[in-house]
């Protein structure tokens, strides 16, 4: 194990743990920031540098943002009665994930192929990324634009206000009519 | 040298903790959260694979990875839109206070 990833593990562990526990939801959100830096260094060592600079941008640049966005939009009650931010049965929610990270790590240090490193040299230049989304998946890749742009326009009529979908139905002389 | 397992161990303590985070939380935004929690591990778990195959060249580990992240980026969004409409509704992100069907 070398000490880089050991500093990497350690970020991104401690990012998980903050973002689990910390009592105010937007400490927790910005040590969920932690944890994709964390995760985005380690696909760096392992030497995809096109998906570690992607998970720099999508994750930390507009997923964690998007949160915080969430956070301001919303209420933020904040802690004032003790053990009002976990649930009333976190008692059994902990032993829950504890026993599937032992289940994990049970059937992963018994599986003696696992144990091996990492391969020298790998394919993974811009060049080959993209030669590859344009060829082989190249269906997946329209999927998945139809896809954004489908969840674009649901999250746009979803978070609409209530009246405003109202009065669109109702069009436009109904709306001159009710002022 | 980190071999495959340190990968694997590390992206398995991710995923616990990400579901713990899913279970013991009462806001929904951090139940979102420990969901994105569990997705990193899994992406983590692809990459780590894909490096560690006997085979590099071969993409496709890390093209389900590149889609992979397109996916969640869609549903954080479509998350956080149904977690503010709800929130326009009953004023509240607490899941516990979320009870009905019809409110």
């Amino acid at each position: 194990m070398t000490f880089s990833f050991a500093i990497i593990a350690f970020i991104t562990l401690i990012g998980a743990v903050g973002a689990l526990a910390f009592r105010q939801i937007v400490h927790s959100v910005l040590c969920l920031a932690i944890t994709f830096t964390g995760v985005a260094m380690l696909y760096l060592q392992l030497g995809a540098q096109f998906l570690g600079f992607a998970q720099f941008l999508v994750y930390i640049g507009a997923v964690t943002i998007l949160i915080l966005f969430a956070v301001l939009l919303t209420k933020n009650t904040g802690p004032t009665i003790s053990g009002q931010v976990y649930s009333a049965s976190w008692v059994s929610g902990v032993g829950v994930g504890v026993s599937v990270f032992v289940c994990l790590a049970w059937a992963i240090l018994r599986t003696p192929q696992l144990d091996r490193l990492a391969a020298e040299e790998t394919n993974s230049t811009v060049k080959a990324i993209g030669l590859s989304l344009m060829s082989d998946y190249v269906i997946p890749l329209e999927v998945i634009a139809l896809l954004l742009t489908a969840a674009m326009v649901g999250a746009i009529v979803i978070a609409m206000n209530e009246t405003s979908t109202q009065t669109t139905m109702q069009g436009a002389n109904h709306e001159k009519g009710l002022k | 040298m980190a071999t495959l397992s340190h990968y694997l161990l590390l992206s398995a303590l991710l995923f616990s903790l990400g579901l713990t985070a899913v279970l013991i939380r009462r806001n929904a935004i951090l139940v979102l959260v420990g969901i994105e929690l569990m997705l990193n591990a899994a992406n983590l778990n692809f990459i780590a694979f894909w490096r560690h195959s006997p085979n590099p060249g071969d993409l496709s580990g890390y093209m389900f990875v590149l889609f992979s992240i397109a996916v969640a980026a869609a549903e954080a969004a479509v998350g956080l839109a149904l977690i503010i409409a709800v929130y326009r509704h009953f004023r509240t992100t607490d899941i516990q206070k979320i009870s009905k069907l019809k409110g």
